[in-house]
C-alpha cells in the first residue's frame, strides 16, 4: 500500500508541477489542483498509514496508541482541503475575470509575440 | 495578579477584527457610515489591546507576566496539545506597528478607496486578523491558517477597484501565493510526521531528540518551509511577484501590504530564535535556512542578493509606486542579510529598522497614490478629487451579473476638508519619506542604519568573519546611495516639471495619515533611546529563547 500511495503523490504532483509551469490560465489552474491533491494525500500519509483503525479512543480505559489511528493529521487534511477549495474557486473567478478583461486566456494577459 | 478579563487580551486582536468583519457584512453598502464606524471601532479596539499588550511584556507590570511573555490557552487545553496564543515583546512590536499602519490605511482608504468597490472594509478587517493572528500563534499549522487568511484577504484587497492592471497581477499573486501555501504545508506536516508536534515553542526539544534519517526528513521539513516564508519575505529569486503587486495595488491596500512581507520576516526570525537554544544548537545546525552559520548561512546571501536586486530595480523604476515596492524589497533583504549574520549585537538596531522602514514605506505607497492623482488624471481638478469615479471595467464584462454598488450621494464630501497648499503638502511629505526610505540624517532611518552598521562594524573587530560584516556595510550603504539617486530623479520629474499637471483638492483624511505615519517617525527619532532600550530588551530575550519555551511548555497557562 505504500508503494501505491508513494506513487499516487509522485503522479499527482509531477503532473501538477508540469501544469502550474504551462502559460494557459486553464492549464494552472488544473495544476494547483493536483498539486493540492497530491499535499493531501502528504498531509495524510504523516499521520502514518493504517487500515481500519478509528481515530476516536471510543475505550476510556485503552492505553495502547499503536491501535488507533492518528487523529491530527485528519483533521489538518481537513483544513487544508477547505482552504485549498476556497482559495481554487476564489483564483477560478479571477481567471475568469482576467479572460473577460485582456480576451486571452494567457497568464500573462496578452498572447506571446 | 491579574483580572480576570484581561487574560483574555492576548484573542482581542484576533477576535476584534473577525466579528467586525461578519458585522459588516449585514449592513448594505448604502449604510456606509455604520460600516466605517464599525470597522472603526475595531481597529481602535485592535490598537488599545495592541498597546497594553506592548506595555505587559515591559518591566513596568513584572507581576503580570514573568519576564514578559504571555500565553493565552484557546480552549483551556495545555500547551504541546492545546493551540496557544503567546505575546512577548517582538509580538507586542509586531502588533503595534499593524494597528498604527493599520489605522493609517483605514483612514486613507476612506477618502476614497472604500468606495470603489464592495466589501473593502470587511476585506481590510480579515486581512489585520490574518495578520495579528500570524504574530500571536504559538502553533505551526495555526501559522498557516492565519497566514491563509491574510492571503485571503489580500487577494480581494488587491483586486479592489477592480481594472485589467490589477486582474492581472492579481492572477500572478494569487498563483505564487497558492504554490508557497502548499510548500508550508508540505512542511508542517513533514515536521509533524517526524516529531509528533506542531507547537513552536516544543519544536526545538523534539528536534534535539531527533537521529539519523528522521532529522535528515526534519532538516528537508525546515528547508521547505523555510522557502514558503522566503517567497511572503520577497526574497530573490523568489519576489518577481512583489513589485508589480505593491505597484498595481489602490495605496491604502499597498500601505496595509507594507506589513505582510514583515510577517515572513518575523515567523524568520521567530524559528531561529527558538532554535538556537544551546543545548539543541548541535542538532539543529544541518538546517541552513534556520539557524545560519556566521558565515556559512544561506540566508546571509539571499539577503545581499536580494538587498542587489533592488538597487537595480530601483534605479531602473520609472514609478514612483515601484520605486517603493523596490525599497520594501531592499528592507527585506537588509532584515535576512542581518539574521544570516547571526550576531546578537545586531537585532536590536534591525528591530528599530523594520519598524522605521514599515512605517516610512506605508507612508510612502499613500503618498505615491496622491502624486498619481496630481499628475496623471486629465480631469479637472475638482472631478479628480470627486469619488465618482468608476473602476475600468469593459462595457461587455458584467462579472456574473453582480451589479456594483451604486455611486454614492455627494453628502459624503462632507469628510473630506480641502487642505491649502496641497504642492507644498505633497513636496514636503516627499521629502521626509525620502530621508527616511534612504536612511539619510537627521531621521529615524539614519539613526537605525547608523546603529545597525556601527554595531556590525563593532562585532566584526578581529573577528574570522569580518568579510561578511563588511559586505553588509557596503551594500547597505549601497542601497541608501542608490534610493536617493532613483527617489531624486523621481522628484524632480514629479516637482518641478511643470507639464500637464493639475493640483486637486487633497482631503484631510488622505493626507492626514502620512503626516501622521511621518511624524511617528520623527517621534521614533527623537525618543530612539527609550525605544531603543525596549528593543535591546525584546532582542535579549530573542537570545535566550528558554524563557519563552518555558512559559508557553510549563503552565501558568490562562483558563
Amino acid at each position: 500500500m505504500e508503494i501505491l500511495f508513494a506513487l499516487a503523490i509522485g503522479v499527482l504532483s509531477g503532473s501538477g508541477v508540469w501544469l502550474v509551469l504551462r502559460p494557459r490560465t486553464f492549464q494552472v489552474i488544473i495544476g494547483l489542483a493536483l498539486l493540492s491533491y497530491a499535499v493531501n494525500l502528504f498531509i495524510f500519509g504523516m499521520g502514518r498509514l493504517v487500515v481500519d483503525k478509528a481515530p476516536i479512543l471510543a475505550d476510556p480505559a485503552a492505553t495502547d496508541p499503536a491501535l488507533y489511528a492518528d487523529p491530527v493529521p485528519q483533521a489538518l487534511v481537513l483544513t487544508a482541503i477547505v482552504i485549498g477549495f476556497a482559495t481554487t474557486a476564489l483564483l477560478l473567478v479571477v481567471l475568469l475575470a482576467a479572460r473577460g478583461l485582456t480576451g486571452t486566456d494567457h497568464v500573462d494577459g496578452r498572447e506571446p509575440p | 495578579m491579574m483580572s480576570p478579563w484581561l487574560q483574555h487580551l492576548p484573542v482581542v486582536p484576533i477576535v476584534a477584527p473577525l466579528i467586525a468583519a461578519a458585522v459588516i457584512l449585514f449592513f448594505a453598502e448604502r449604510s456606509r457610515a455604520v460600516r466605517v464606524a464599525i470597522a472603526g471601532a475595531s481597529m481602535l479596539a485592535q490598537f488599545a489591546a495592541a498597546l497594553v499588550l506592548l506595555a505587559l511584556t515591559t518591566d513596568l507590570f513584572p507581576d503580570v507576566w514573568r519576564q514578559g511573555v504571555g500565553v493565552y490557552a484557546i480552549g483551556a487545553w495545555q500547551a504541546p496539545f492545546g493551540i496557544v496564543l503567546v505575546v512577548d515583546r517582538l509580538t507586542g512590536l509586531m502588533l503595534i506597528l499593524t494597528s498604527v499602519v493599520g489605522l493609517a490605511a483605514f483612514f486613507n482608504s476612506l477618502a476614497y478607496w472604500d468606495r470603489v468597490g464592495p466589501h473593502f472594509h470587511t476585506l481590510f478587517q480579515l486581512l489585520l486578523m490574518g495578520v495579528n493572528g500570524a504574530f500571536l500563534t504559538g502553533d505551526l499549522f495555526n501559522l498557516f491558517v492565519f497566514f491563509e487568511v491574510l492571503l485571503a484577504a489580500s487577494y480581494g484587497l488587491l483586486l479592489h477597484g477592480s481594472s485589467t492592471q490589477r486582474v492581472k497581477i492579481g492572477l500572478h499573486y494569487i498563483v505564487v501565493n497558492l504554490v508557497g501555501s502548499l510548500l508550508f504545508l508540505i512542511g508542517v506536516s513533514l515536521i509533524y510526521g517526524v516529531t509528533g508536534s506542531l507547537n513552536i515553542a516544543d519544536l526545538p526539544a523534539q528536534a534535539a531528540a531527533l537521529r539519523g534519517k528522521e532529522r535528515a526528513l526534519f532538516d528537508a521539513a525546515t528547508s521547505i518551509l523555510g522557502v514558503a516564508f522566503l517567497i511572503k519575505a520577497g526574497v530573490w529569486p523568489l519576489n518577481f511577484w512583489l513589485v508589480g503587486t505593491y505597484a498595481a495595488a489602490s495605496a491604502p491596500v499597498a500601505a496595509a501590504f507594507a506589513v505582510l512581507t514583515k510577517v515572513g520576516v518575523y515567523v524568520l526570525i521567530r524559528l531561529g530564535s527558538l532554535n538556537q537554544g544551546a543545548d539543541v544548537l548541535a542538532s539543529i545546525e544541518g538546517s541552513a535556512m534556520l539557524r545560519p552559520d556566521l558565515f556559512g548561512g544561506g540566508m546571509f546571501y539571499l539577503g545581499v542578493l536580494t538587498m542587489g536586486f533592488g538597487i537595480f530595480g530601483m534605479l531602473a523604476a520609472q514609478q514612483l509606486a515601484r520605486l517603493v515596492g523596490y525599497s520594501v524589497i531592499v528592507s527585506s533583504g537588509l532584515m535576512l542579510t542581518v539574521l544570516g549574520l547571526n550576531i546578537p549585537a545586531l537585532m536590536a538596531p534591525a528591530l528599530f529598522y523594520l519598524v522605521g522602514s514599515v512605517l516610512a514605506t506605508a507612508a510612502f505607497f499613500m503618498l505615491s497614490g496622491m502624486t498619481e492623482r496630481v499628475w496623471r488624471s486629465p480631469a479637472p481638478p475638482a472631478a479628480a478629487a470627486a469619488p465618482t469615479a468608476e473602476p475600468v471595467v469593459p462595457e461587455h464584462y458584467v462579472p456574473f451579473g453582480v451589479r456594483r454598488a451604486p455611486v454614492l450621494p455627494a453628502q459624503d464630501d462632507e469628510v473630506g476638508v480641502a487642505i491649502p497648499a496641497t504642492m507644498a503638502f505633497l513636496g514636503i511629505m516627499f521629502a521626509f519619506c525620502v530621508l527616511l526610505v534612504t536612511g539619510s540624517p537627521p531621521l529615524s532611518g539614519f539613526i537605525a542604519k547608523f546603529a545597525l552598521l556601527s554595531a556590525a562594524i563593532e562585532a566584526a573587530q578581529g573577528a574570522p568573519w569580518a568579510t561578511a560584516v563588511w559586505t553588509l556595510v557596503a551594500v547597505t550603504l549601497a542601497t541608501g546611495l542608490a534610493s536617493l539617486i532613483a527617489l531624486t530623479r523621481i522628484g524632480m520629474r514629479l516637482f518641478w516639471s511643470a507639464t500637464g499637471r493639475n493640483t486637486p483638492r487633497l482631503r484631510v483624511l488622505e493626507a492626514g495619515p502620512v503626516a501622521v505615519l511621518v511624524l511617528l517617525c520623527i517621534g521614533l527619532t527623537v525618543a530612539a533611546g527609550p525605544v531603543m532600550e525596549f528593543l535591546d530588551a525584546a532582542a535579549a530575550s530573542l537570545r535566550e529563547p528558554q524563557v519563552y519555551i518555558e512559559t508557553v511548555l510549563g503552565g501558568r497557562v490562562a483558563p
